[in-house]
């Protein structure tokens, strides 16, 4: 007996465009992603509307990173093709690659800080890199972005000085210190206590504002994907089965969804 | 009879599969190379590590190679040939084959551990992931400060191995073997040629390019976590120290059958 039937499934959402290259924000349509047997990604297809926040959420290990990986190229697609902006993300050679990554700002789950670099230096190096701006200049700038992730004084310390709700406040500050177009939040709340939780909650929906960004956030976190997000998708079984608003998630009948947000182990997600 | 086969097809396939993995590196850090001038601080930074962190096990084993070989090659020649060429036994030794050969098994592993371990912990806690989203090519900012650093400072560490191991040699010879202080240097001056030194040294630049490649190649390639990282730097290691002796054979043959020997 199909799972269809047994759960009364709806059929996934239509997430694609008639002319992708036109589109804009950010296409993702049809990826497919195995790492050995394990199939990860089978077939998703997904639209990130340009200014919006869209949260992906999903069970862990469902492939919601990797999908959050695949928009910048940190993985290669095994099937499918990712559009940003209306250029198709495998075809670019490295210029023009590198060219679209500066667009990005990327908060990682561990938040990724270099480790033997102080946290000025670890939002400091892309200035450095990619500007010719004095040092003093990129240490202002570099302080004006810890300011805004409410970390003042932290500049000369180490990450391994910092906390867990700190290092991710770090990491926030080096995903904007360029002024990305996009943001892309890897479980941006996963492992801190609630308070400092709703703390980053609030950065993201103030960051949101501030520079008017198009961010994408993966997590498992239900409170805060109501918070911060426009628009949620549901990632399972490595296809987007559901795209909606925080009203319509809150409200739907859709089995997976409705077992997800509500925690239950039975249900068609399954337990393991 | 089908598994044993399917495994040499499978080591087969993976060895070339890395070798292929590692040409493309090579070449991606051949091609980061004109920006080595904008990355000099990296480079030197890099070189310094490989330079005066290597020093005190350079000065080390130098003093224990000069020192053995003198004592072995007294033994070997005490009935046979005069000690008047010990000192050309030393010298060719170490600028040869001792000087370059452990030095790049030495100060190589602690190089290429210290590459594969570093490079491996960033793959596998997403910072090279970090660098690459901030448009900075790993290749150019991590790989290649490491690879010239290791190319260019091993030579230099050959050198000072060479001229330590010599005075190793000549201190155990005059005090412990007596040999007398000028019947040493008369064979030290003997039948000396600059293209044993050369040989060596370019022995050295080539081994440090190969040490430097094994910790880079692991290290960008590490999966997992610490256990992964732990594999990665064993790997690296053997795959360098084997790499170095395979090599040598082969510049052996390059360098001193047919470079040195037809001028």
């Amino acid at each position: 007996m199909s799972m269809q039937q047994d759960w009364d499934i709806p059929p996934p959402p239509d997430q694609r465009v008639a002319d992708p290259a036109a589109f804009k924000g950010i296409v993702v349509e049809g990826v497919s992603k195995s790492f050995g047997p394990k199939v990860v990604l089978d077939g998703a297809d997904l639209l990130i509307h340009k200014g919006e926040t869209l949260v992906i959420i999903g069970r862990s290990g469902e492939g919601k990173s990797v999908l959050l990986k695949h928009i910048v190229r940190l993985l290669d697609p095994d099937a499918g093709r990712i559009w940003v902006e209306g250029s198709d993300v495998q075809t670019l050679d490295d210029g023009p690659l590198m060219e679209l990554r500066r667009k990005f700002g990327f908060l990682f789950q561990g938040a990724a800080l270099f480790d033997s670099m102080t946290i000025c230096q670890n939002i400091g190096l892309a200035l450095e890199e990619h500007t010719d701006w004095p040092a003093a200049k990129i240490r202002a700038r570099a302080c004006e972005c810890l300011a805004q992730v409410g970390l003042v004084g932290a500049e000369d310390k180490l990450p391994s000085e910092l906390s867990g709700g700190m290092k991710k406040r770090a990491g926030l500050a080096r995903a904007i210190v360029m002024e990305p177009q996009y943001i892309l939040y890897d479980e941006p709340t996963t492992g801190l206590d609630p308070i400092t939780s709703d703390a980053i909650n609030d950065l993201i929906i103030q960051l949101q504002k501030d520079l008017g960004v198009t961010s994408v956030a993966v997590t498992h976190d239900m409170p805060s994907a109501f918070k911060i997000a426009d628009r949620i998708a549901m990632l399972s079984k490595g296809r987007i089965v559901f795209t909606g608003t925080v009203d319509e998630v809150r409200t739907t009948t859709h089995p997976m969804v409705r077992q997800f947000i509500e925690g239950r182990s039975q249900g068609p997600l399954g337990t393991f | 009879m089908k598994t044993l086969l399917a495994a040499i097809g499978r080591a087969v396939t993976n060895s070339l599969d890395g070798a292929g993995k590692g040409v493309l590196l090579l070449r991606a850090i051949l091609l980061q190379t004109p920006h080595a001038w904008r990355m000099r601080r990296e480079i030197l930074e890099q070189m310094q590590i490989v330079a005066i962190g290597s020093l005190p096990v350079v000065v080390v084993t130098s003093i224990f190679v000069g020192a053995v070989t003198a004592v072995q090659g007294v033994y070997q020649m005490q009935a046979y040939v005069p000690m008047k060429f010990l000192g050309t036994v030393i010298s060719k030794s170490v600028f040869i084959e001792l000087g370059p050969v452990l030095m790049a098994l030495v100060v190589g592993s602690r190089l290429c551990a210290n590459y594969a371990a570093e490079l491996g912990s960033m793959k596998v806690t997403e910072q090279l992931d970090a660098m690459t989203i901030m448009a900075i090519d790993p290749n150019r900012y991590l790989a290649m400060p490491r690879f010239w650093a290791s190319v260019l400072m091993m030579p230099v560490l050959t050198v000072f191995c060479d001229l330590i191991a010599v005075l190793g040699g000549y201190a155990t010879s005059v005090l412990t073997l007596e040999v007398t202080s000028g019947v040493f240097i008369e064979g030290l001056q003997m039948f000396y040629k600059h293209s044993d030194l050369l040989g060596g040294l370019i022995k050295s630049f080539v081994f440090g390019g190969i040490i430097a490649m094994s910790g880079i190649y692991y290290g960008f390639n590490t999966r997992g976590g610490a256990e992964g990282v732990g594999r990665s730097t064993m790997t690296a290691v053997v795959g360098s120290c084997l790499s170095v002796l395979v090599a040598d054979y082969l510049l052996a043959i390059i360098l001193f059958q047919i470079v040195f020997e037809s001028t």
